[in-house]
């Protein structure tokens, strides 16, 4: 993972404004996608993770990392790497309350689910009320990341981030 | 493109074998039967069409400059294509995608595994990064197989002459091509003959719970890894390639 120096500080801090298209709240770093960044020769290398291998947002993010980079004057050199795959387990804390304050079940850390991955669903709180009595509508959502649910007390549907 | 090149024509291979599936799936974009499975099959169709780029760019970076990740998904022909028959078969109806699917996805999760422990460091990654995704695609494809076996009269009849209609097309998954014998040979690629008996045991469990007879046919098509593919296939590529035939180098 990257390390934190006083060099790429400020790089950090500007990755932190780049935002995931999809869902806005969360920023790349928030998201766990950012792999590695070092600074060498004045440039800047980065590397990120897909989510998804189908994702339609790592283009745009892409551009918009070199883009924000620009803005301190330096050249982002992106690159995609596969391996180790992306987990939600790299979300950081911060992020889940962030999308279950936007709207989305946060996803469950790995290891503190009840069934394995893509087993029997856990119980999933609904974002808008709180309640656990919740039904799976369907596992692929409005976005490769998101199921989607409903909530059997307030009734109503919403995303939720599922792990992986 | 002049074939001979094994590692090239076994990454086609895998990448034809994505985008023709995603193609298929792709084709249901708007016609699902309710919403949420219109969104299940484009989501799956997505992952298929990432997956074939991260395939088809480490392809098109064996035969650079002659090749680019579009000419090779778009600009063949369709003998030149190395997909599976049983990607290229037609949605037909709900029940024969969901079987297309089921069939696919369970000899997907061993595949993958295996391809994951291969010396090739980017076929491992993409393996790696695609487990995760096919547990979910094996889940929903296993619940339809299910849900309309264990349905109603008409629902089980479906479901069962799809299977039945798509069984000859399963044995080629396991009978390898020469490149693939190759990628065994040399970079440890996954041995299909041994990945028979874990296939088997994952359809085993939901044709009993679906309440659905397993095929008993013996008699199995193939062709389509050496590029001599079913009628199909023409009609997918001339509606895939439209663009790119119409207005070569085409970009969004």
């Amino acid at each position: 993972m990257h390390q934190v120096t006083e060099e790429n500080n400020s790089v950090l801090e500007v990755l932190d404004t780049v935002m995931d298209p999809e869902i806005p709240v969360l920023s790349i770093l928030d998201l766990g996608i950012v792999r590695d960044v070092r600074v060498e020769d004045g440039k800047v290398y980065i590397a990120i993770t897909p989510t998804y291998t189908g994702c339609p947002a790592m283009h745009l993010i892409e551009m918009e990392i070199r883009a924000a980079i620009a803005q301190l004057g330096q050249e982002a050199i992106v690159k995609t790497v596969l391996s180790p795959a992306w987990t939600t387990d790299w979300m950081r804390e911060g992020a889940m309350k962030k999308l279950s304050q936007y709207g989305i079940a946060p996803p469950k850390r790995i290891a503190a689910m009840q069934h394995p991955v893509c087993g029997t669903p856990d119980p999933i709180a609904c974002p808008l009320c709180a309640s656990v009595n919740t039904e799976v509508i369907s596992e692929f959502g409005s976005t490769a990341c998101k199921a989607l649910y409903r909530c059997r007390d307030c009734r109503e549907p919403f995303d939720y981030f599922k792990c992986h | 493109m002049s074939m001979g090149n094994e590692q090239l024509e076994y990454a086609l291979h895998l990448a034809d074998n994505a985008l023709i599936l995603g193609q298929r799936l792709g084709e249901w974009c708007g016609h699902g039967p309710v919403l949420e499975q219109d969104i299940a099959m484009t989501n799956i169709a997505l992952d298929y069409i990432g997956r074939a780029r991260l395939l088809y760019q480490y392809a098109a970076g064996m035969c650079a400059p002659e090749s680019t990740e579009d000419q090779l998904a778009f600009m063949r022909n369709e003998w030149e294509y190395r997909n599976v028959l049983l990607a290229e078969q037609p949605n037909g109806d709900f029940a024969q995608t969901v079987a297309r699917q089921f069939y696919i996805e369970a000899f997907q999760i061993d595949y993958l595994k295996a391809l994951q422990q291969s010396g090739d460091a980017t076929f491992s990654a993409i393996a790696e990064k695609s487990i995760k995704e096919t547990a979910y695609h094996f889940k929903w494809a296993s619940e339809w197989v299910i849900r309309l076996g264990d349905g109603t009269d008409v629902s089980h009849r479906k479901m069962q002459d799809a299977l039945e209609t798509l069984w000859p097309y399963t044995g080629e998954l396991f009978r390898e091509a020469p490149y693939e014998s190759w990628m065994r040979k040399n970079l440890n690629g996954p041995d299909l003959a041994a990945l028979y008996t874990a296939w088997s045991a994952r359809l085993q469990p939901v044709f009993t719970l679906a309440g659905l007879e397993l095929p008993a046919g013996q008699w199995m098509q193939e062709g389509g890894k050496t590029g001599r593919h079913t009628e199909h296939m023409g009609y997918l590529l001339a509606e895939m390639q439209f663009m790119q035939r119409a207005y070569p180098g085409l970009e969004w």
